[in-house]
């Protein structure tokens, strides 16, 4: 199955693969050749594309994965796990952080739970990372 | 008739701004060259992004209630015109050529009783709107520190685009760009950002597939759609980005070779100058040694 994993900046993985576990919006899936055709959002978490002799591992935040004939995932920010450090990740907490307090300024319900939820997906990622 | 002296003083003079020249040009091909390498480094993105967003909007856009952002206000009043130049000058008619359409179309739009507001991107524009168009500029967004451009610069234009379309301020934007085609080529171009447009052709190739959507549609639609602004703001710096130092590049082509014509041409005057001195000495010699 063919996987591409992109960002707005370049085009960081594009091989064929095994599976890919999707960190979507409402719960990890995998994915696998000749899956359903299935569009998902993302939440703040590890991509992984699961190759024959190779695994490799990807931190994306904010985007989606169109799952058709292949698997693209398209995320703002997509970094290799391996170049994910603590500071990249205090960056972005701090913008999490930022929009929610904006969020709850100006926004009601749903966009303050959608913040809020962003930043605690922030924190569990961080967690597992051992960031925290 | 110059002296000799003036003629060689001027002959240095061209012979420096064709050095100047010469480097602008080979600093723009170096630069052109990172431009295009980031502007195709981001294609599958913005192209991917835009077959998703357009399957979507298709199949949302039928029912009316969508999100404004792909429906639109319902009115048709006031326009945004976001201007795109470069921040520098010295680039053929690049700046100028998208000053020219922008302004074509606020024009337009005034003369069909509109309301028309500014915002401009790179400092060059921002001069030629405040000259012509003094009262309709509300914004300037300056991106004169930034050598190269990432996705969060372009992120913050949207937001500040974004921000206004929630607060009401306008029902339509349009960015004004450059798109490279090659180096002696650059369309200014107009593109509807708010609400979405999409091309035909991108739209229908993903429309046959039935697909599934986690959360639902609606929610991936409001998650997808001001991303979208910010996805096109970005391929449209990029794209004029390259096409900035593709016109300079050529630009400064011509100044060199114009350069080169003027110091052949000062050289030939200079010799024959020198000549006419010499011969006029010795008609003086020789006229006053057949006086004796």
């Amino acid at each position: 199955m063919q996987v591409d994993v992109v960002s707005p900046e370049k085009l960081l993985f594009s091989s064929e693969a095994i599976s890919v576990e999707i960190p979507g919006a409402d719960g990890d899936m995998t994915a696998m050749a000749n899956h359903a055709p299935l569009i998902t959002t993302l939440r703040p978490g590890v991509l992984r594309v699961v190759q024959e002799k190779d695994t490799s591992e990807y931190i994306v935040t904010r985007g989606f994965a169109e799952l058709g004939q292949g698997v693209s995932v398209l995320a703002e920010k997509a970094v290799l796990k391996a170049d994910f450090d603590k500071k990249m990740f205090d960056e972005l907490v701090v913008v999490a952080e930022e929009s929610l307090e904006a969020a709850k300024a100006n926004m009601t319900g749903e966009a303050v739970d959608m913040a809020s939820k962003f930043l605690s997906d922030f924190n569990i990622l961080g967690e597992s990372l051992g960031f925290k | 008739m110059p002296s000799l002296k003036d003629l060689k003083n001027r002959i240095e003079s061209v012979k420096n701004t064709r050095k100047i020249t010469k480097a602008m040009q080979m600093v723009a091909a170096a630069k052109l060259r990172r431009a295009q390498d980031s502007a195709e480094a981001s294609r599958p993105y913005t192209e991917r992004f835009n077959a998703v967003l357009g399957a979507l909007a298709s199949a949302n856009a039928a029912g009316s209630g969508g999100p404004q952002l792909l429906v639109g206000t319902g009115k048709d009043q006031t326009h945004l015109l976001v201007l795109m130049t470069a921040e520098r000058g010295l680039c053929g008619g690049f700046n100028s050529n998208i000053a020219k359409l922008a302004k074509a179309h606020a024009l337009k739009l005034l003369e069909q009783g509109k309301t028309v507001k500014i915002i401009t991107v790179g400092k060059k524009g921002r001069d030629v709107v405040k000259r012509d168009l003094g009262e309709h500029f509300v914004d300037h967004i300056d991106l004169s520190e930034i050598k190269s451009i990432r996705y969060t610069d372009a992120q913050a234009i949207s937001k500040s685009i974004l921000e206004r379309f929630t607060a009401g301020e306008f029902d339509v934007a349009t960015l004004f760009y450059s798109k490279f085609v090659n180096v002696v080529t650059q369309i200014p171009t107009a593109q509807r950002v708010i609400p979405a447009s999409f091309d035909d052709n991108e739209s229908t190739k993903t429309e046959s597939v039935n697909y599934e959507y986690e959360p639902t549609e609606e929610e991936i639609l409001a998650d997808l759609l001001p991303r979208g602004v910010g996805t096109q703001i970005f391929a449209a710096l990029l794209e004029n980005g390259a096409s900035e130092q593709g016109a300079r590049m050529s630009a400064m082509d011509n100044a060199t070779r114009n350069a080169g014509d003027m110091i052949d041409k000062l050289t030939i005057q200079y010799n024959r100058s020198r000549q006419a001195v010499i011969t006029n000495e010795l008609i003086e010699i020789i006229s006053g040694a057949e006086a004796l």
